[in-house]
């Protein structure tokens, strides 16, 4: 609560949140002779670096025009119209917000030894095959990992589960990293592993993980006509409830994302495509993709890397390398970066590290936001700054694939979020610590 | 130089030769003065380094960089300078330079100089990759006492993550035994530079560490196996195990006291464990102890005062801003993460700010990496620990700030005479950066081990590949 209450007595406005909150933010906001702005849902930053990842490129300096919670236009230049809030970006760099490529964001708050995860299934007779998981009913925007996620520039994400020992991974979502309403997306997509550790639960060996894989599909297909009520037989390997979460799958409805790695692994994949012909494939990790990465372009499959990645972890990544989003680009693959979740924040490191090895800037940027939201259907709405996007802004210090360099203002949904999370009060406190009485009645 | 110091090394290792028998003289003289002064022995004297560093440097030639701006790891920061590197060590800089008759000259503008990138906390080689059983030779899980197992008898010297980190810039690095156990085995202080035994790269004259463990993964692994199953536990089983190592170290001085002395006398008899924790309160061997919260570090304090040692460094010290006054009253370094936090609960209040506050507080301030990742780019984990620092009113200037990558962590592991910064007589651990390596697109471009250069950018038929990678895919490939 202290935290809304703080967020919106800053922001001095009403928020689209809630009414209890807004009166609570109004009250907080008089009583320190703030007044509420009247023209606090349209904002103009001006004077920018502006990526805009769409149609109107980069311009060195221009002004983005926040209303009614989207980007109403972006003009060069340093014009800033009247009834505008102005944020002034002169030196700065303004980009889309970053979306959070492959996390669990929501759905974990510590990980290990430390209670419910909801970023990991057990066995459920409601699922055979892990398909029917449906993670959107595990997100807690109350998670601390939002504030401390948002504030580095990270306004959406797209969220599953992490660690399954079924064959699937279910179907996760994306979201957006405010305080309310975070589901973006239900169902955005079902992931899949087939790498050395998903061989090792599925069966003990590839032989068994493919077929088992293919079978699944093929009920999948059958299923789309079947009636998959309790009064009628389903004699499938998969559940009724797998099944009709797989039936928008191999219609083309969502992407399937496929954690695989070694060039074998990866063929198969492809091969896949070409039986299954609407599949929307994905590829996680792809350590060895940079070695068909012509076969992925024809194939029109994007791979979400860790661009990092570079050690034989496993006899499946031998061939990993700092240069794979470099050498997938210029085959023509679609590169997105971001596998993380606690420190998803950091795939700004990650895109520098990848242009640092050879990977273009702008492919570098797309993979941090247009690619994502592109791979996930989402482009409609997120990932680039243009006429009608949802206002998700974030101005930068300056290049944010620089490490020094630090998101100042970020717009979620047209909305500056308060640059604030439980790390920032924890640093306050130590750094301003009362000295004659215990730190518990420090209050940053 | 080198030579010269492994010599006397292996010197000091014969003349302390385990002679372990106790020999009395054949004597026809029965009168008991006669006797006693006729028992001739040999004090027994453990040898304190039976694995000794076979290290050799690796040929190099003058090298001279011009016209770049050095960093020297103590506070110094010289723009359009000069470095000559020599015999191994570091001869001249700046303007004070006698050049040789014979020597290269590498042209620095624009890029940057710095001593090479010292990690105090790896598992290189001991939890190498691939990441299989078979080689997961980090944690001695049997037992949470275990100082007598050393992590240089896990090394596997063929771990390509060596190559990967000298390519970041690192050119000495600590190998830790995991955290599991409260007390984990001994550490050792390796050169990065991979060769047939771990010997060959086992740093010249680096005192050995041990690895402690504070908070939830001694109670975690042994909580089901006889124990420790809660902190409270984990401090008793310190406070047990440092009252024998006391009584350990009390029975071999009174031995060596009265073998002094002339009184017949036998030598105690060798616990390996005893003698490791001895080497701690003897002041030989430098703790590093894994702990995560602030109160654990603060309780661990008083340990160390209770039975008379020094904690070189805590390890993660995820809340050491929370404390960073008494570690800096304590003179206890600190070796963090720039931004790691929330993988478990001992964890969860881990801050941008921490190595930027421990520092402020007058701590020794260390970046780690604890990650066969991580270890690639520690410029960029002291980079982002310094920015963070200054978003926050913590003005640090980068110079110093480059200590917590070489010589605060030199300082931690014991190794800071012969290296950690750029100084006339030291070693020359040199990293020659493409720019400024607070940046993230900078890269080490040419890395030098004692003067010789180790990984050079622009060359790549030169770059060392483990016997692992050698005909496998991706043998040699930009890594």
């Amino acid at each position: 609560m202290k935290r809304l209450l703080t967020k919106f007595t800053k922001v001095g406005k009403v928020s689209a949140f809630g009414l209890s909150i807004s009166i609570i933010s109004i009250s907080a906001a008089l009583s320190l002779g703030i007044s509420p702005s009247a023209s606090a849902s349209q904002f103009a930053i001006v004077g920018g670096k502006v990526h805009t990842l769409s149609a109107q490129g980069t311009l060195d300096e221009a002004t983005v025009l926040i209303k009614d919670g989207k980007v109403e236009q972006i003009i060069a230049g340093t014009q800033s119209p009247l009834g505008y809030e102005r944020i002034d970006a002169a030196g700065k760099v303004v980009t889309p917000g970053f979306i959070g490529a492959y996390t669990a964001l929501g759905l974990v708050e510590v990980g290990f030894s430390a209670g419910q995860v909801d970023a990991s299934t057990t066995n459920h007779p409601v699922t055979t095959i892990g398909a029917a998981v449906d993670v959107s009913y595990g997100i807690n925007a109350d998670s601390s990992l939002i504030p401390i996620t948002r504030m580095e520039g990270f306004t959406s994400a797209v969220t599953g589960i992490e660690y399954s020992d079924y064959l699937f991974k279910g179907q996760g979502a994306v979201i957006q990293l405010t305080d309310n309403d975070p589901l973006l997306k239900a169902r955005a997509f079902m992931a899949l592993s087939v790498n050395n550790s998903s061989a090792s639960d599925t069966g003990g060996t590839r032989g068994t993980l493919w077929v088992a894989l293919k079978q699944a599909l093929n009920e999948a297909e059958y299923a789309i006509d079947a009636d998959l009520s309790p009064t009628q037989p389903w004699h499938g390997m998969i559940s009724r409830a797998d099944a009709k979460a797989l039936a928008h799958v191999v219609q083309g409805h969502k992407p399937l994302l496929i954690k695989a790695d070694r060039k074998a692994d990866l063929l198969h994949i492809i091969a896949l495509k070409q039986t299954f012909t609407n599949l929307k494939i994905v590829i996680i990790s792809g350590s060895d993709a940079w070695r068909v990465a012509d076969e992925l372009a024809a194939a029109q499959i994007p791979v979400i890397v860790n661009p990092e990645y570079n050690l034989p972890g496993a006899f499946d990544t031998l061939g990993a390398t700092l240069a794979n989003a470099g050498r997938l680009e210029q085959a023509g693959v679609k590169v997105a970066i971001g596998i993380e979740t606690h420190n998803i924040r950091l795939a700004t490191q990650h895109a520098g590290n990848a242009v640092a090895n050879g990977m273009s800037y702008d492919a570098a940027l797309a993979s941090l936001t247009k690619h994502v939201a592109e791979i996930f259907g989402m482009q409609q709405q997120i990932g680039s700054l243009a006429p009608g996007m949802r206002a998700d802004v974030v101005v930068w210090s300056g290049d944010p694939l620089e490490v020094t360099e630090a998101a100042e203002h970020v717009f979620i949904g047209g909305e500056p979020i308060n640059m604030q999370s439980r790390q920032t009060l924890l640093r306050d406190r130590y750094l301003h610590l009362k000295q004659d009485k215990p730190m518990v009645y420090t209050r940053p | 130089m080198y030579n010269k110091n492994k010599s006397t090394w292996m010197l000091a290792a014969i003349s302390t030769a385990v002679l372990s028998t106790l020999t009395l003289s054949a004597c026809s003289d029965n009168s008991a003065d006669a006797k006693a002064k006729s028992i001739t022995t040999e004090q027994v004297v453990i040898n304190s380094d039976p694995f000794p560093s076979t290290y050799e440097p690796i040929p190099a030639v003058a090298t001279l960089i011009t016209n770049a701006t050095i960093i020297d790891g103590i506070g110094g920061l010289d723009t359009d300078s000069q470095i000559l590197l020599q015999d191994g060590k570091i001869i001249g800089m700046g303007a004070d330079i006698t050049l040789p008759d014979d020597y290269i000259e590498i042209d620095g503008t624009g890029k940057y100089v710095t001593p090479g990138i010292i990690d105090t906390h790896s598992h290189l080689g001991v939890y190498p990759s691939p990441d299989t059983r078979s080689h997961a030779d980090g944690n001695e899980m049997t037992s949470p006492v275990t100082a007598q197992v050393w992590a240089e008898h896990s090394v596997w010297p063929q771990d390509p993550g060596f190559q990967r980190a000298l390519a970041g810039g690192v050119t000495s690095l600590q190998i830790l035994p995991g955290s599991a156990n409260l007390f984990g085995g001994r550490s050792v202080v390796l050169k990065n530079l991979p060769d047939r035994s771990v010997q060959d790269m086992k740093f010249p004259d680096a005192p050995y560490g041990i690895k402690m463990a504070c908070g939830e993964n001694p109670k975690r692994v042994y909580g089901k196996k006889g124990g420790p199953s809660t902190r409270m536990a984990n401090v008793a089983g310190y406070r047990k195990a440092w009252i024998g190592a006391a009584e350990y170290k009390a029975k071999w001085e009174q031995y060596e006291a009265d073998f002094a002395a002339g009184k017949d006398t036998k030598a105690p008899k060798r616990d390996l464990n005893n003698e490791t924790l001895k080497g701690v309160l003897d002041g030989d061997i430098i703790v590093h102890m894994h702990c995560y919260r602030a109160d654990e570090m603060v309780v661990m304090m008083d340990v160390m005062q209770e039975f008379d040692y020094q904690i070189g460094s805590f390890h993660h010290a995820v809340e050491g801003y929370k404390i960073a006054d008494k570690l800096a009253q304590n003179n206890v370094c600190a070796s963090m993460w720039a931004d790691w936090w929330g993988f478990k609960l001992e964890a969860y209040d881990g801050i941008r700010e921490n190595v930027a506050m421990v520092h402020q507080a007058g701590a020794c301030a260390v970046v780690h990496s604890d990650s066969d990742i991580g270890i690639q780019r520690l410029n960029q984990e002291a980079a982002k620990a310094w920015s963070d620092g200054r978003r926050a009113g913590i003005d640090i200037s980068k110079a110093d700030a480059w200590q917590w990558l070489t010589a605060n962590a030199a300082k931690s592991l014991g190794i800071f005479d012969q290296t950690g910064s750029l100084e006339v007589g030291k070693n020359a651990d040199v990293v020659l950066w493409s720019t400024d390596p607070f940046s993230t697109y900078a890269q080490a471009e040419k890395v030098f081990i004692d003067g010789g250069l180790a990984f050079d950018r622009s060359q790549p038929d030169t770059w060392p590949v483990s016997d692992f990678e050698l005909g496998q895919i991706g043998e040699g490939d930009h890594k």
